[in-house]
């Protein structure tokens, strides 16, 4: 690829983590949260079978512009606290059978998250 | 049996009669992204020569030099992009989560939405981890889907599922098999498969 058009790739894949406007972080490893059951339209990377479900933060992957803002080439800015969220499947799925420690981990971004109190 | 019965075999056309909307609309792009000199079509080839030739054997390195080397295995678990770096791989443009097997849990890596997959590690995904069935299922029945591929896990090991919804990609870091003993880095590297580093199996001997 030429370079004009490297740098053009690359400047629209989310870098790890450079300095840019962000939304601070409200939650930390190991707190409770719950996904937001909310079903906007458009281009939404929360899937719907964890919409509702609380689960437990497993860390913060940094913060990154929100895709449904980049679906529509708006700069998704200012980036959103990007968090890998930790779900016990018998939570997610009321007829799991398996091992009740059995998890799936999904990654959610903070304004799809509120605490649970 | 001799082919000589008289009825006629449907026959596949060399080419396809037309292409899809996206077909269409790749065509398109290409073509306009060359007319205006912004790549030319040796660059798209180069693209497709450099993908297509990646494969697993990438992350089966840094497997393999984790099973050897347990400060690098920390530095892979704490920063998965600069352990590709260190063996000589490239970084990646999207942050790598390494997630480890041990004898309590067992970890797999799947994309419900689509199919976001370390490819500059893996390669291209198959085609059954961009499938519906794949994708649907294993967050369900993580365990009946491993089943179907051959691997049967005990039912106090803890099933761990990442969904791959988002920004980070993921690589698992199966456990060292039994009868690796005195092997070298690169004889190790040779039993870590694909599906290994997916997770819908373990590496095996022999």
């Amino acid at each position: 690829m030429s370079k004009r058009a490297m740098t053009k790739a690359r400047s629209e894949v989310p870098p790890a983590g450079p300095a840019r406007a962000s939304v601070p972080a409200h939650f930390k490893a190991g707190d409770r949260v719950r996904v937001l059951e909310l079903f906007p339209l458009g281009h939404v990377r929360t899937p719907w079978y964890i919409r509702g479900k609380s689960g437990t933060v497993e860390r913060l992957c940094g913060a990154y512009p929100n895709p449904e803002e980049l679906a529509y080439h708006r700069s998704g800015l200012p980036a959103q606290p990007l968090y890998r969220v930790r779900f016990l499947q018998r939570d997610v799925w009321p007829d799991y059978h398996g091992n009740p420690t059995d998890t799936v981990d999904l990654e959610i971004y903070q304004h799809w998250l509120e605490e649970v109190p | 049996m001799p082919h000589d019965h008289d009825h006629p075999h449907e026959t596949r056309p060399d080419a396809p009669d037309h292409l899809t909307y996206y077909q269409t609309m790749e065509v398109a792009v290409r073509e306009l992204l060359i007319e205006k000199g912004i790549v030319t079509a040796d660059d798209v080839r180069r693209q497709v020569e450099d993908m297509d030739g990646r494969n697993a054997g990438m992350g089966a390195k840094m497997v393999a030099r984790a099973w050897v080397d347990p400060a690098y295995k920390q530095r892979m678990l704490s920063d998965g992009n600069a352990a590709a770096e260190e063996v000589g791989l490239d970084r990646g443009l999207y942050k790598l989560v390494v997630v480890e097997n041990t004898p309590q849990q067992h970890n797999v890596i799947v994309c419900t939405l689509c199919s976001c997959y370390p490819r500059w590690l893996l390669g291209l995904p198959p085609d059954w981890y961009k499938s519906r069935n794949y994708r649907s299922r294993v967050v369900n029945e993580p365990r009946a889907v491993l089943r179907e591929f051959g691997l049967e896990l005990p039912d106090h090991m803890t099933v761990r599922v990442h969904d791959s919804n988002a920004d980070m990609r993921y690589l698992v870091l199966p456990m060292r098999p039994a009868g690796t003993e005195g092997f070298s880095e690169e004889q190790l590297a040779a039993i870590v498969t694909r599906d290994s580093m997916i997770g819908v199996t373990v590496p095996a001997v022999g």
